[in-house]
């Protein structure tokens, strides 16, 4: 019926040309309204023969439909182009800096003591501690220092009023007066380790008159040298991060061990850059030796029945290997350049799961 | 202890170098810190021979020089009036740096004369002042050689670092036997031979010591008359220069060659200084002694002196006195052989102050037996070189004797030493280094040399042994695992350190580490300055008194900074606090200092400063972190004395337990410390943290989730100025317990439309339902409780 056909075509063209969803709801308004021609012309139909009825009112209906769908699709492609041009309007420099929260940094020193605390757990030591001040018992006597002994003198003691006792008080030169404690406190076996301060009455570039050691004792009725060598070898190759890593035991003399030992590990500097491993050189990092039969007795035990090797280690020099931390001093100056640059992520915990150092 | 490879020669029967005595010696324990070889600076230089030396055409004092270098002939100009045919001195050729002269030679022309190199003095290869003509050589070294070893400077000198315990190895002797037992050579014993005295000694030598204190229980002296005291010839200046020893004159250099090479101190009087008989005894009060260094010493009581009729002449095994030394024009001399006590020595050298290489080696031990050895010795070097007549010896006391036989088990050594060695090895070993081993039942018998006072047990002896042995050869063995099931290492008051420190440093601080001492001055602003925890030799007038607390050393770091211009500073410290000198007064603290703005300067927000707040948020994620119950902390508005009065507070739990104090540091102590505020900061009491109950669970409460949804309702009060808000806020979330699950404070105001003295502060306040929806009914109900609860309990009504 050329009349539909005509009503769809005029339709079709409109929707076709409505350039916005206003205009468009005014054409389907005019077509499919209450008063839309479409609309009328279906009225219309009432008036018609029934054969021409059937006729006309199946071309309207199709015409209906094709103008319903073409509205549809025109008003889905107008709402496509308003969001479009909406974002576009709505552009922001995304290359502008994001508001980032300040990081904060941990310290060498307890980040290096986090990563031998998990080595050590490892190996079945707990955590130890005891006082910086101390007396002369717990740091000199006890560890086999008689009073006027030279290692006395070698130690660059600070001290502190006496005690009401009478007792000499002094800020402790090594963690060692924890072995004594430890003994003291609870029967054996012992396997422990005590991080700690440790102060000293010298200042220059490669001394602070404070730094941090960490202890460790370990007493059996078994271990021996060789356990000393093993347990070390372990504790720095672990740490250094390189399984081949040299280690040098050299016969040296503490009061409170006996035999006592050095302990260097191998190193090589090219291009003034120091690499730890193998290599020409070598470097101190700890001094150990088998518990001081004298110093076992001092703590109530029987020397024919426990012995146990203990060692000490300065936790800012193993710091400064492994992390090319180049000066002593700049440690304790709380520089905020410095703790930046050397400092650790808070969530950098050091674990053998994770890995000591990321 | 400096060695040279020629002087340990002397001693032992070796062909080793330098490198592999030096690799022995740290391997048996006398660590070799450095190896100077004086060749290496001289290694440019050779020998050679003029032959022939005319006059320089044109200059008076010049001569050209055929000169012999060994690999070709050159022709050489020198100014020297000793250049002449036939000798043989030390030439530099084109290209080499002579040091004297700070410059490489060229080839050159002098007054129109080629001259190809330089026949050198002395001073210009800095071995010596002599710069009135060239080095002649003596003998004939071969043309072309190193100049070092024509001129007797290639000797390489060994730096050893002797252990406390080894005053033996203070001596060339010594460390000859230690080397000779690792296999490194045969050592050679010397014994010096009986000088026979000619005379009787006028001066008779008294010991006079308490019987409990006995300090020198031996001493020997021998008068030697008709001595000439010049310099020392060549071989002994040289020996002792090499070691770094000035030569003095020969008595005083033949005392020092001694104790270098057998570590057996001695001493020269002049014997014309010396009034009558010597006695060796204690000081007196008011006694005192100018010494060889030329100081003036108080002895005070309890040094060991020698004195005469007149007072003291000399302090014993330590340093002579000034007034009885040698000189050029000694004739007639007294020397001294004597053991005197560790300890007394010791004792006496630290309160006077003095080191001396005598000091040195008492206080380390010098063998008991070799007073009498060392002064024969001594007699026969100074009749070789000063002529004299000796007289017999004068003996006071007896040699101490030390007879310490040691029963030495078979299986310690692998029991201690973790190494299996043969029992013959064991023999071979302690016999090389002077013990007396024998079979015993059940391992050996050991005597042990009267110079070995440090071995006293077998544990020593085991010692002994393994480094001989090497203690590179004992097997390592991994430590076994002492429990197939492991347990955290550490107790929660020591993890709180760790996760505290995590938790600042997650909020963006930097961690710091400062010196567990400060100033007084400062200890003083934070509560500290107690008498009982200042350092009685500190390292500087800043560094006094062990720390009250963390925040000065981080006031001080967060000044510091700022002058570099790094102004935000957000510093904190995980570490001791000392509130007396117990083990008890030790606490460890996590405190923080914050300045400037919170944040940096930033295009989308505006930084606002740090205030009160931050600081109280610190504490808490610190504490919140170490798990502390801080849903159920107080604040006080109440802080130390270092706080602004009014802008800070502690967390407390209960009335007692202090947590945490924080807020703006007083404006007053800043000033103290010359630092710029304003600055807020915090300490938490770490130790101060309840450890938690063991609940044998790890399990959480059941979750119960309630299918209704929350709802908020705001309220605004008006209350007194001075009422606590955290009282207020306590007041409106006990209102209704089963309801209410939050109530938060949104605004705080003063000002317009809140009458002075007042304050309004606001609260959403969240209902949960947990059995059905709430009607408005229910809600208005909850409501008025709220109001309900706030006016009772701090007299709040609602805002209008």
């Amino acid at each position: 019926m050329a009349d539909a056909d005509t009503l769809k075509a005029e339709i079709l063209k409109a929707v076709a040309e409505a350039g916005d969803l206003d205009a468009l709801e005014q054409v389907r308004i005019a077509a499919l309204g209450r008063k839309g021609s479409l609309t009328e012309a279906m009225k219309g139909l009432g008036g018609l023969a029934p054969d021409e009825r059937r006729a006309a009112g199946q071309a309207l209906n199709a015409a209906k439909d094709a103008v319903a769908g073409a509205i549809e699709a025109r008003k889905a492609a107008l709402g496509r182009a308003r969001l479009d041009s909406r974002l576009a309007a709505e552009r922001v420099d995304v290359t502008l800096p994001a508001r980032l929260r300040p990081a904060g940094t941990i310290h060498p020193i307890s980040q290096v003591m986090d990563e031998l605390q998990a080595i050590f757990a490892d190996m079945g030591f707990t955590v130890a501690e005891g006082p910086d001040i101390e007396d002369d018992f717990h740091n000199f006597t006890a560890l086999n220092i008689p009073e006027a002994h030279p290692a006395r003198q070698m130690h660059d003691t600070f001290y502190l009023p006496p005690a009401a006792d009478g007792r000499t008080m002094l800020l402790r030169t090594h963690t060692s007066p924890v072995q004594i404690r430890t003994m003291m406190a609870t029967p054996p076996p012992h396997r422990i380790i005590a991080p700690g301060r440790t102060y000293r009455c010298d200042s220059d570039i490669t001394h602070t008159p404070m730094f941090h050691q960490v202890e460790g004792l370990v007493i059996d009725r078994a271990t021996h040298m060789g356990h000393l060598k093993g347990c070390l070898e372990d504790l720095c190759r672990t740490f250094f991060e390189v399984d081949d890593l040299p280690l040098r035991f050299r016969p040296s003399y503490f009061p409170f061990t006996e035999p006592s030992c050095e302990v260097d590990i191998g190193c090589s500097r090219a291009d003034g850059e120091l690499k730890i491993g193998a290599g020409e050189g070598w470097l101190e990092i700890l001094g150990a030796g088998m518990v001081h039969p004298n110093v076992l007795v001092n703590c109530g035990l029987d020397p024919d029945h426990w012995q146990g090797f203990a060692f000490g280690m300065g936790v800012e020099r193993v710091a400064m290997l492994k992390y090319g931390i180049p000066d002593l001093r700049t440690f304790f100056e709380s520089d905020l350049r410095w703790l930046r640059h050397y400092g650790f992520a808070c969530l950098d915990q050091p674990s053998l799961a994770y890995g000591l150092a990321r | 202890m400096k060695i040279t490879l020629t002087w340990l020669r002397d001693h032992l029967d070796t062909d080793a170098d330098a490198a592999t005595v030096a690799e022995a010696l740290t391997g048996l324990g006398l660590e070799v810190e450095g190896i100077h070889d004086p060749a290496a600076a001289l290694a440019a230089f050779t020998v050679a021979k003029i032959k022939e030396a005319v006059p320089h055409p044109d200059a008076d004092k010049l001569r050209v020089c055929t000169v012999d270098t060994g690999t070709e002939t050159v022709q050489v100009v020198c100014g020297a009036p000793n250049a002449r045919a036939g000798l043989r001195g030390v030439f530099a050729a084109p290209g080499t740096y002579v040091p004297g002269l700070g410059v490489t030679l060229g080839k050159a022309k002098i007054r129109g004369v080629e001259s190809a190199g330089m026949m050198c003095s002395a001073r210009e290869l800095e071995i010596g002042d002599d710069h009135d003509g060239i080095i002649e050589l003596s003998g004939a070294p071969a043309l072309g050689s190193p100049a070092a070893a024509a001129l007797g400077l290639d000797d390489p000198v060994l730096d050893v670092a002797v252990t406390p315990n080894r005053g033996d190895c203070l001596g060339v002797q010594g460390i000859a036997r230690d080397l000779a037992a690792r296999g490194l050579g045969r050592l050679k014993h010397y014994m010096p031979a009986q000088v026979k005295g000619t005379f009787t000694s006028p001066i008779g030598i008294r010991l006079d010591f308490p019987a409990d204190n006995v300090a020198c229980p031996h001493f020997i002296g021998r008068s030697i008359r008709g001595v000439r005291n010049g310099e020392s010839p060549d071989w002994l200046k040289r020996k002792l220069q090499a070691v770094g020893l000035r030569p003095i004159s020969a008595l005083v250099d033949i005392t020092n060659y001694l104790l270098m090479d057998r570590n057996r101190p001695l001493h020269v009087f002049d014997a014309e200084a010396i009034a009558g008989d010597l006695t060796i005894r204690m000081s007196r009060p008011g006694e005192r002694l100018t010494a060889l260094d030329g100081c003036d010493y108080d002895l005070g009581a309890g040094a060991v002196v020698i004195a005469d009729r007149d007072g003291v002449l000399s302090l014993g095994g330590i340093m002579g006195g000034e007034s009885s030394a040698c000189t050029a024009q000694t004739v007639n001399v007294l020397l001294e052989a004597a053991y005197f006590e560790p300890l007394a020595i010791a004792a006496t050298g630290r309160r006077l102050g003095i080191e001396s290489d005598a000091r040195y080696r008492f206080e380390r031990g010098v063998d008991p037996a070799s007073a009498l050895p060392g002064i024969e010795a001594a007699t026969q070097l100074v009749l070789d070189l000063c002529g004299g007549e000796a007289s017999a010896v004068v003996v006071a006391g007896a040699a101490p004797q030390r007879d310490t036989v040691i029963e030495f088990p078979s299986a310690l050594v692998a029991r201690r030493g973790g190494m299996e060695i043969p029992e013959s090895r064991v023999i071979e070993i302690l016999t090389a280094l002077g013990f007396e081993a024998k079979p015993a039942a059940g391992g050996l018998s050991v005597r042990v040399p009267p110079w070995r006072g440090d071995v006293t047990m077998a544990a020593d002896l085991v010692e002994e042994v393994l480094r001989v042995e090497g203690f590179d050869a004992i097997p390592s063995v991994s430590l076994a695992p002492t429990a197939a099931i492991t347990r955290p290492v550490t107790i929660p008051r020591q993890r709180h350190r760790g996760l505290a420190r995590r938790a600042l440093a997650a909020r963006g601080m930097a961690e710091a580490v400062s010196f567990s001492f400060i100033g007084e001055r400062e200890a003083k602003l934070f509560g500290g300055g107690d008498p009982s925890l200042r350092l009685a030799n500190p390292i500087s007038s800043e560094l006094t008194d062990m720390r009250p607390s963390l925040l000065p050393a981080l006031i001080a770091a967060v000044t510091r900074n700022a002058a570099r211009g790094l102004g935000d500073t957000a510093l904190f410290e995980v570490g001791p606090a000392y509130a007396d000198a117990t083990p008890a007064g030790q606490s460890f603290v996590a405190d923080g200092i914050r300045t400037g703005s919170f944040g940096p300067r930033h295009w989308a927000e505006r930084p606002r400063p740090v205030d009160t707040f931050d600081a109280k948020a610190d504490a808490l994620a610190a504490l919140a972190e170490c798990g502390a119950p801080v849903a159920s902390l107080q604040t006080f508005a109440e802080a130390p004395s270092w706080y602004h009065p009014g802008r800070a507070g502690t967390l407390r739990l209960g009335p007692k337990t202090i947590l945490a104090a924080f807020g703006e540091v007083h404006p007053g102590v800043l000033a103290a410390m010359d630092a710029a505020g304003p600055m807020v900061g915090f300490e938490v009491f770490l130790d101060a943290i309840p450890e938690p109950r063991d609940r044998g669970s790890r399990a959480r409460p059941p979750l119960d989730l309630s299918p209704f949804q929350p709802v908020s309702r705001d309220f605004a009060f008006i209350v007194d100025d001075s009422v606590a808000g955290e009282a207020l806020i306590r007041a409106v979330r006990g209102a209704d317990r089963t309801l209410i699950v939050d109530a938060t404070v949104f605004d705080v105001y003063h000002g317009k439309g809140v009458p002075e003295g007042k304050v309004s502060i606001a609260l959403a306040v969240t209902l949960q339902p947990v059995k059905a929806t709430l009607t408005d009914a229910e809600i208005e109900a909850v409501a008025k409780k709220v109001v309900a609860a706030a006016e009772k309990a701090v007299g709040a009504t609602l805002r209008a």
